[in-house]
């Protein structure tokens, strides 16, 4: 009878999954969802930006909305290429604004942008910070290559990991570094973080003895609590910034006007404050 | 109670019936089609392609080995504790208790935090051992204390179910014939409760195996050194998507695998 009772019960499950499934196929005859406006003559502006853009996108996004009330900036930040994926995996945004062309043009080939809104706003170099304390020694870029330094930098995809290789590569081939340097240099490395937030908490905390950065990391409020060695221009990479909308915004006039205040005079002079510099 | 259930049944028929399997139904769509989807987005060929490469492979060994290493740390340490808190009373026992099992809801980002304070070089144990150059943070060994803080707790719970369930006749008889209690331990109570040490056991694996917070946190991301199969497959998917569903298809294998041992071994210990 046990038996009987189970096999009922299956025979149940199976014919319901049936009739699920039936009712999922023809489900996409329905016109999809409109998106319907909020109660509250509220908009809601999705903004994905990449970490290093934290605190000054925090700061452009209040500012933004003082100046246009009634909108809300709602911000995402993570490593361009976490945001790239999300984008790419439907999540919903009405800008991007990525730490390098590579993944911007990533989602424009992919026909998930707006080709005519994407342009760069800000431009960024890089550095290397030790802790205050520096309990390594560590004076030269030279001094990277040090065994036992421990050294963090970015994963290949986020965008400051591929600017500190190119850095390395830069130095590799020049004959006062050359190639042995390189080595030694990504021999020392402990940890490659996702985002250059997390480089930067990592040296921070003491946890690590140097970390490739961007210039705009070091922020007058952080700024005692690093040591900061200069990347010379001729090894340098200039990060580029750019903005664009995505294809399934909803709300493109705002994401427009977002846009162009960031590359108004006002929104300038916070990216400036921040570290960055004009495109 | 059998006869009882089927009154029941019989008395609200088909409406029950019907009841249970839309429920039934519903929770299997709801854990199956996930992990068929991740199946369905790789082709035989890319998932054997992708095992080759240096990512995939060296996460699967670090992962093997540190969640080996860990459980062997787990049984080690977790058995005399839990057979200690099965069998004696002592002042505090209860906080002792409710301390091991802290790790079991602790969300895995502040355990990584937590260990990164205490174990990192500026941390109140860490810094003890980096005077004599020695770090902890950032290297194989801090994937293992990551795992073992986490997993700990599923082995000592079920290893102290294990110990309690045990009649004190067994260690009581072994005495009175003159045993001592090492060797009772060990040739008696062991044997007898194997099954569900073994099972505490196959849990903490699993756990240590899927460990993803606190690693990331305290050890950092490494490959070959600290990237096992979770940060592996976090780090993949924002760059190389098929071997984040290679690693993923192996992490489902494994789990399956897994829970469908513990089920025989306790379904032997039954």
């Amino acid at each position: 009878m046990k038996f009987l009772n189970l096999t009922a019960l299956l025979m149940a499950a199976v014919l319901l999954a049936a009739l699920i499934v039936a009712g999922c196929t023809t489900g996409p005859s329905q016109p999809a969802a409109t998106p319907t406006p909020t109660a509250v003559q509220q908009k809601e502006l999705t903004v994905f930006a990449a970490a290093s853009l934290t605190g000054v996108v925090t700061e452009i996004a209040h500012d933004y909305e003082l100046l246009h009330p009634g909108v809300k900036v709602v911000t995402n930040f993570d490593g361009s290429q976490a945001l790239r994926t999300q984008i790419e995996q439907g999540a919903y945004a009405d800008v991007f604004l990525s730490a390098n062309t590579k993944h911007m043009n990533a989602l424009r080939d992919k026909g998930l942008m707006e080709n005519a809104s994407i342009g760069l706003f800000v431009k960024n170099k890089l550095a290397v910070i030790t802790p205050a304390s520096n309990p390594a020694n560590i004076h030269t870029l030279q001094n990277l290559s040090n065994p036992g330094v421990r050294l963090v930098i970015g994963t290949k995809d986020v965008p400051v990991g591929d600017y500190a290789r190119q850095i390395l590569t830069k130095m590799a081939n020049d004959t006062a570094y050359g190639p042995s340097y390189q080595q030694a240099v990504l021999k020392n490395v402990i940890s490659e973080e996702t985002t250059v937030t997390a480089v930067v908490a990592k040296v921070q905390l003491g946890e690590a003895d140097a970390g490739i950065v961007y210039e705009s990391d070091i922020t007058p409020e952080n700024r005692n609590k690093f040591m900061i060695i200069a990347i010379p221009d001729k090894f340098n990479v200039i990060a580029e910034y750019p903005a664009g909308i995505v294809k399934d915004s909803r709300n493109k006039d705002e994401a427009s006007r977002f846009i162009d205040y960031l590359k108004s005079d006002p929104g300038r002079a916070t990216l400036v404050k921040f570290g960055f510099a004009m495109p | 109670m059998n006869a009882g259930k089927r009154n029941f049944l019989e008395r609200k028929g088909l409406f029950l019936y019907l009841g249970g399997g839309a429920l039934l139904t519903l929770v299997l769509i709801f854990i199956v089609t996930p992990i068929i989807s991740l199946f369905l987005r790789i082709t035989p060929e890319e998932f054997l392609s992708s095992l080759s490469s240096p990512v995939v492979w060296n996460a699967l060994t670090l992962s093997l080995i540190t969640a080996s290493l860990s459980t062997l740390v787990i049984i080690l340490i977790g058995t005399p504790v839990a057979w200690i808190n099965a069998r004696h009373r002592y002042p505090g026992r209860e906080i002792v208790d409710t301390l091991i099992d802290l790790p079991l809801v602790l969300p895995p980002t502040v355990a990584g935090l937590a260990l990164l304070m205490a174990f990192g070089r500026m941390g109140l144990i860490g810094n003890f051992f980096y005077q004599f150059g020695i770090s902890i943070a950032f290297t194989t060994l801090a994937v293992l204390i990551a795992q073992v803080f986490v997993s700990l707790p599923f082995y000592i719970r079920q290893a102290r179910a294990s110990f309690e369930q045990l009649d004190t006749m067994y260690e009581n008889a072994a005495r009175t014939l003159g045993s001592t209690a090492v060797p009772t331990f060990v040739t008696i109570i062991l044997p007898l409760v194997k099954t569900g040490l073994i099972a505490g056991a196959i849990m903490s694996f699993a756990r240590a195996l899927g460990e993803f917070g606190a690693t990331i946190m305290f050890a950092g991301n490494f490959q070959g050194r600290t990237q096992t199969m979770p940060l592996a497959i976090y780090t993949a998917m924002q760059g190389d998507l098929i071997a984040s569903i290679t690693l993923s298809v192996i992490l489902i294998l494994i789990s399956f695998i897994v829970i469908a041992l513990v089920k025989l071994k306790l379904k032997g210990d039954a």
